[in-house]
């Protein structure tokens, strides 16, 4: 089996760009179109939301988007239906699910060999810590595990062990798409994991404009973008855009712009050492 | 009467607990059976395992445990009575009934004491600040008044539909010196109070400490809110064994997330006594508008546990309903969910219209104006009593006062104030 995640990292010579929007938003129709639009503006992986009525670790910018899909009816079995879609057109761009762990047990025991098929590659479920996970059947999903600015010495071999994929590194400690860590400390913390993995680490959360996703991908191997494509959807849904997909790949390509042009040659050669 | 009963102590290990034991859960992980666990963002792992810890080694320090009893019986005023109900006995011509006054606490209900328990918790801990999650105020209550007790900032988050059906709570926790933050998110009440909530302690992990206020939410919260308020039922059955050198035939207390029922409940799980928790039933359990989240729910996660969730076939969470605020919320204890599927606890509905009925009832013939919460446990008695013999005894966890709810109340009933 493929492995789109380990590909599309060791296919880049440079940080990742990652994007995330809620699967749905601001309607089940428009998602396909979204993401391709997120390929075609510069994204190397992508993140979809499963939208939830109660988003626990989000700011209001994903929860508005949450609620958006939901009332526009998105389920987790159109969701897949959306990513099987997208999947006749693009069998290289990495899909990683995103969500909370509850609309996932609804679906049922088969969800993981369900989401496989579909063509989804990982799972980020934001309620699931490891201690959780060995209920849930993956099929042949990474389960991307999270660190953040509280995981210390003693908790960080319980989030390494058994991690796949990549490692999501939560900036600061917080919602989605609320402050923003300074540089400095994402250097650090970046240095830190990875001494400790092998994995490639992403790093999100506080990640809105172009210049805060090169600094970022100066250093780490992957930035996520999420509440600012989320927003920018949001408002564009709100004018009644009649191209929110078009509105989308513009943004999309400032970040990647961004972050193709953030390392100079020195840099990678000391982040390589 | 045995020793282990004459002296409240709320946080005494049972001497009769063994493997057999129903009162030994949860594991070490936090699991009660299939329930329970730590579902929750990794950013807060490291700071719940603390709190694990932290709990393990207040629970073995005979100065907690000293400071806890001191405040317990100077500042709450326990023990709170045990009352035989005798008016209301006779009135329903059945079974004796006993109720245990928890409502005669300091603020006003059961919720003081996990609250005193916590914020000793949050004190050892070295934190800075202190939030909380309400739906009916008397957890905000109960929270502001610990905080102001300890000196310590407290932010209250809020439902704003809450807010607006419990304005007398709002004021008393603003005068307690807490902030009360609208919540206007989802159904505006306590489930959305608990996300925002849970959304400032991960944005705010290093000096805050939350008290969550019933038996829910991540691993050790079920536990130590359950240990904290099994002073409630400890008490009562040494009460009663004074009363009546026996133990109830039945003890019923109202769930909503469940912690006046679980600390009435706990010390009898290993008695020959039955045992029913009433869940709010609304408008009725075949309606859509209700709270009952075993009767008319299916297993899940939210709020950091495994549990019996009210949720759409695609595991989207739907709103509660009930008249009472306290038991608006679409799920309950793990620790509930785990008695329900083993049988050993009962549970039943009681709907709106029958809870107002009983809240009127205790009124005017007990001279108790109950909490709308706890009027679900008496409208349970009002139509069990009457079917059992005087010879039988049913305990009640009268666990709070309705002089919160009297506004509430008269807007139901018509009445202008």
């Amino acid at each position: 089996m493929t492995d789109r995640i380990a590909d599309r990292f060791a296919s880049l010579d440079r940080s990742a760009l990652v994007t995330f929007v809620c699967g749905g938003d601001p309607n089940p129709e428009l998602t396909a179109p979204i993401l391709h639009a997120l390929v075609r503006g510069g994204a190397d992986l992508i993140e979809i939301g499963m939208p939830f009525t109660d988003p626990m670790a989000d700011g209001p910018a994903i929860q508005q988007g949450n609620i958006r899909a939901l009332e526009a009816g998105i389920s987790l079995k159109k969701l897949l239906e959306i990513v099987r879609d997208f999947r006749t057109q693009d069998s290289a761009t990495p899909l990683v699910l995103m969500g909370y762990l509850n609309p996932l047990l609804a679906h049922g025991a088969d969800f993981g060999r369900d989401a496989t098929a579909a063509g989804l590659d990982g799972l980020i479920i934001v309620d699931l810590p490891p201690e959780e996970a060995g209920e849930l059947e993956l099929g042949g999903l990474h389960l991307i595990r999270l660190a953040t600015p509280t995981t210390d010495d003693r908790r960080l071999p319980a989030v390494l062990d058994g991690a796949s994929g990549f490692l999501y590194y939560v900036a600061v400690a917080g919602i989605t798409g609320q402050n923003s860590a300074a540089a400095a400390d994402i250097e650090a913390a970046v240095r830190r994991l990875k001494a400790a993995t092998t994995l490639p680490v992403a790093v999100g959360f506080g990640v809105k404009t172009p210049a805060q996703a090169a600094d970022i991908a100066r250093h780490a191997d992957a930035v996520v973008v999420g509440s600012a494509i989320v927003d920018l959807i949001g408002n564009a849904h709100g004018r009644k855009s009649n191209d929110i997909p078009g509105e989308v790949e513009q943004f999309v390509s400032t970040l990647s712009q961004a972050v193709r042009t953030a390392r100079p040659e020195a840099v990678l050669t000391e982040i390589g050492a | 009467m045995p020793e282990h009963l004459t002296k409240p102590s709320s946080l005494r290990t049972d001497p009769d607990a063994t493997a057999t034991s129903l009162r030994v859960g949860p594991d070490a992980r936090g699991h009660f059976g299939a329930f329970g666990g730590r579902y929750v963002a990794e950013t807060l792992m490291p700071l719940i395992l603390d709190l694990e810890r932290e709990y393990i080694a207040a629970k073995a320090d005979p100065a907690f445990r000293a400071e806890l009893d001191y405040l317990l019986k100077h500042y709450v005023g326990r023990p709170s009575p045990l009352y035989f109900a005798e008016p209301l006995t006779r009135h329903l011509g059945g079974a004796k009934i006993y109720l245990k006054r928890e409502e005669l606490n300091h603020t006003g209900a059961h919720k003081i004491n996990n609250c005193i328990g916590q914020i000793l918790l949050a004190k050892r801990m070295g934190k800075t600040r202190i939030i909380a999650e309400t739906g009916a105020g008397q957890h905000g209550v109960a929270t502001a008044t610990v905080a102001a007790r300890f000196g310590l900032p407290c932010t209250i988050f809020m439902g704003a539909r809450d807010i607006e059906r419990q304005m007398p709570n709002v004021f008393r926790m603003r005068l307690l010196g807490a902030e009360v933050r609208s919540v206007t998110s989802g159904s505006q009440t306590l489930k959305d109070a608990m996300n925002e909530a849970l959304r400032d302690w991960v944005t705010n992990v290093h000096d805050t400490f939350y008290i969550i206020g019933t038996v829910a939410g991540p691993h050790p919260y079920p536990e130590l809110v359950r240990d904290f308020q099994n002073v409630i039922g400890e008490e009562a059955k040494a009460q009663l064994f004074e009363a009546e050198g026996r133990l109830p035939d039945v003890a019923v207390a109202a769930v909503g997330g469940g912690s006046n029922a679980i600390g009435l409940f706990h010390p009898f799980l290993d008695d020959p006594v039955e045992l029913v928790g009433i869940e709010a039933a609304g408008h009725g359990l075949d309606t859509e508008a209700h709270a009952a989240s075993l009767a008319g729910g299916r297993s899940g996660v939210l709020h950091g546990n495994k549990t019996f969730l009210l949720q759409d076939a695609d595991g989207q969470i739907t709103e509660a309903h009930s008249i009472s605020a306290g038991l608006d919320y679409p799920g309950i204890g793990p620790e509930h969910a785990w008695l329900h599927s083993i049988g050993r606890v009962r549970y039943e509905g009681i709907t709106d219209a029958e809870a107002l009925e009983a809240f009127q009832l205790l009124a005017k013939v007990e001279g108790i104006i109950p909490a709308l919460e706890t009027a679900h446990a008496l409208a349970w008695v009002t139509k069990a009593a009457p079917t059992m013999a005087a010879d039988r005894i049913i305990l009640v966890n009268l666990s709070g006062r309705g002089d919160k709810d009297i506004f509430a109340v008269a807007r139901e009933l018509g009445a202008e104030l």
